[in-house]
């Protein structure tokens, strides 16, 4: 089963939950780092990284010597990433979307496609705990790709945490889709629970079960826990506000450390998830 | 000698667009005879993404040989290399003004893109 | 005219709150909220919306089932599994047209594709610009693009001196459209690992586009080592760092009363934000922050 770690907002404890979420695990389980752009969960885990491969994707490459300048490529790509002039075609590999319609479409096979480096996957180990981690290269903008060929590393047999992009636009649907079920990470404050009714309805119309968690709990009313209940959404697990807690995430200790008491709560949540698919 | 400007005006005495993908359209100019013709640029405003390049490629249709901007991007530039084109920028003058200032020698080609840029 | 974007790299760090702040700070800006994934500026601003408009951008397959006589050459073509039993998923659509163009019957439909829908509002700070996406929506980068250069027609005709905006978490597209051509960037960041990980990477991103770059340190407190770690981090990036921020329950309390941390408190967060605002207007008003092109 492949659990998703997500959220509207960023900064609300995605990674904080599946790292604890992971250590408390009484089994076997694969930790995915789908968060490309801002990779954070080695820090918690601190695997023994056993092997990293380059991740590419493919971009289309021109023959001069076979090119009649047709424009045709330059037609059918709806990303603007080709333009022919003067009877020559250039390519803008930032724009495009590997779609692959310019070389179908070539009628003289003049375009090729050849890989272009996007970023790096990792891939380690610490006790129980498999470790996966997709990094995009700075300067490219499109994580899609990677964060697909990042799921691709999920365990078919055993449990897998994915820790997911924020917001609610293509790197988070790309990552959530992929997965069985969702915990949504929130806090208790007007910005989290704006941001977490985002991502709820994102994640219907993705149709994808779900609960919630809440990071940072005060002794205050929660606006949450009303809006949870309202909506009929399952409210997993309260984590308390401590500073403790934030100190510990600044040295790269994961919370189960400062607060062994919620390993037996944490180590339920991917139950309870399976029992809504 | 034709020259492409780019305009959300629709005359010389209109200022120069600084924006060079997502300008409107096009005024150009023939060196030779003091007319000129518009040239929309509209598609391109709507474009998701590589406005500069379709811009460039609008122009090059023109068969200019050479344009004036105030902000090129390096896509953009590209293309227009490519295709031969020389490209001057100025700050946002009256078009007349920047033709003047071409004839007398004050605007220099670039030799490479002024702005940095991934959806201009 | 200048325009500065705050950005954080990591999310969560602070940065809308202390745009807020900067809002209230400001002679007049005019605002703009590009974070349109998580947009919250307006839960603090309270913007009365004049203007709304749909944005439109990129398109979607749609398969007309009665000319269709399911060759399965859609499915060949589509590179991002899209099309399963004749029928396309328009959130797994990335809108490249591939099976418009290969589809031997011209079955298949390509319209455009609503995305969100962007507002020019009146706020008690300045007018702002702000939007929101649909859910799932793509093209975030290409909204970003548009809210900045409506942020900017706008602050010609109100003659505004500063364009000030709240820019997106992560390094990829939305971000990369918030920050190309603007003045100044300043990162908000936290004295953490994942912190000090994602600034590092937020400042590579900043300076392959050029643009000058501050840093701020938001509950610097909770890691006073790690505040002067990244600090030296950053000056070793050629960012300069504009200030820190205590932690102080008077943030989250301004959230929960919808009013920027410098309207409603005095205490020792306000007093650190303030004190950054200065140092922000020195960096961006200095001579050394405008050799990019305005």
């Amino acid at each position: 089963m492949k659990i998703a770690v997500a959220s509207g907002k960023g900064g609300t404890g995605k990674t904080t939950l599946s790292c604890a979420m992971a250590f408390a695990a009484q089994e076997k389980v694969t930790l995915l780092d789908c968060d490309v752009e801002e990779p954070n969960s080695h820090f918690f885990i601190r695997p023994e990284i056993e092997h990293q491969e380059q991740v590419f994707r493919p971009v289309p490459a021109v023959d001069e010597t076979k090119c009649t300048g047709c424009g045709e490529c330059a037609r059918v790509c709806q990303f603007n990433a080709i333009v022919t002039v003067n009877g020559k075609t250039l390519v803008f590999n930032e724009l495009c979307h590997s779609c692959g319609a310019c070389v179908r479409i070539c009628p003289t096979g003049a375009l090729h496609e050849v890989d272009q480096p996007i970023g790096q996957i990792e891939t380690g180990r610490r006790d129980h705990v498999r470790f996966v981690s997709g990094r995009l290269d700075v300067g490219q903008a499109m994580s899609p790709p990677l964060i697909r060929r990042t799921l691709e590393q999920a365990d078919a047999e055993s449990l897998t945490i994915v820790d997911c992009p924020p917001g609610t636009s293509c790197p988070y649907v790309t990552a959530v889709k992929a997965c069985d079920a969702a915990l949504l990470v929130t806090e208790p404050t007007p910005f989290g629970l704006h941001d977490l009714k985002l991502a709820v309805e994102t994640i219907r119309d993705l149709g994808v079960p779900f609960g919630v968690a809440v990071n940072r709990m005060t002794e205050e009313k929660n606006p949450i826990q009303a809006y949870c209940e309202a909506e009929g959404i399952p409210l997993l697990i309260q984590i308390p506000e401590d500073r403790r807690a934030a100190e510990a995430y600044s040295r790269g200790e994961p919370i189960n450390t400062v607060m062994p008491e919620l390993n037996e709560r944490l180590a339920q949540i991917p139950e309870q998830l399976k029992a809504m698919i | 000698m034709k020259i492409a400007i780019s305009t959300s005006g629709e005359d010389l005495s209109a200022p120069v667009d600084t924006r060079f993908g997502r300008a409107p359209r096009f005024l150009i100019y023939h060196m030779e005879t003091g007319t000129f013709s518009l040239k929309e640029n509209k598609q391109n405003l709507n474009a998701a993404q590589g406005a500069g390049i379709q811009s460039a490629a609008c122009v090059c249709e023109e068969q200019v040989d050479a344009v004036i901007t105030g902000n090129c991007g390096p896509k953009a530039f590209a293309v227009l290399d490519a295709a031969g084109i020389k490209v001057y920028t100025c700050g946002s003058t009256a078009i007349s003004e920047a033709i003047d200032q071409l004839r007398q020698g004050q605007l220099h080609p670039a030799d490479e893109a002024n702005v940095e840029g991934h959806w201009v | 005219m200048k325009e500065l974007v705050i950005i954080s790299g990591k999310g969560g760090t602070g940065k809308t709150s202390i745009t807020a702040s900067f809002a209230a700070l400001a002679d007049h800006p005019v605002l703009v909220d590009c974070d349109v994934d998580a947009a919250d500026l307006h839960l603090v601003l309270q913007p009365e919306i004049q203007t709304s408009e749909t944005f439109v951008s990129g398109h979607v397959a749609e398969i007309r089932t009665g000319d269709c006589t399911q060759c399965g050459l859609c499915m060949a073509v589509c590179r991002f599994d899209a099309i399963t039993d004749f029928r396309v998923d328009a959130m797994a659509c990335e809108g490249c047209g591939a099976c418009v163009e290969f589809c031997p019957e011209k079955a298949i439909d390509f319209p455009e594709q609503e995305c969100g829908i962007w507002h020019r509002s009146k706020t008690r700070h300045g007018s702002m610009v702000h939007a929101r996406m649909h859910p799932g929506a793509e093209n975030s980068g290409k909204l970003v693009s548009l809210l900045r250069t409506e942020a900017g027609k706008l602050a010609e005709r109100e003659n505004a001196g500063l364009i000030l905006v709240d820019g997106s978490p992560g390094i990829g597209c939305p971000v990369i459209a918030s920050i190309t051509g603007a003045d100044a960037v300043l990162v908000v960041t936290e004295p953490t690992l994942s912190g000090e990980h994602d600034l590092k990477r937020v400042l590579q991103l900043v300076s392959h586009f050029r643009i000058p770059a501050m840093v701020c340190v938001n509950k610097w407190d909770i890691n006073k080592e790690m505040t002067s770690q990244i600090e030296a981090l950053a000056e070793s990036m050629n960012a300069v760092p504009v200030g820190r921020v205590p932690y102080d329950a008077a943030v989250t309390a301004a959230q929960v009363n919808a009013r920027a941390l410098v309207e409603s408190s005095d205490g020792a967060a306000a007093r650190a934000v303030r004190g950054i605002w200065g140092a922000i207007q020195k960096q961006l008003f200095a001579e050394e922050c405008c050799h990019v092109a305005s």
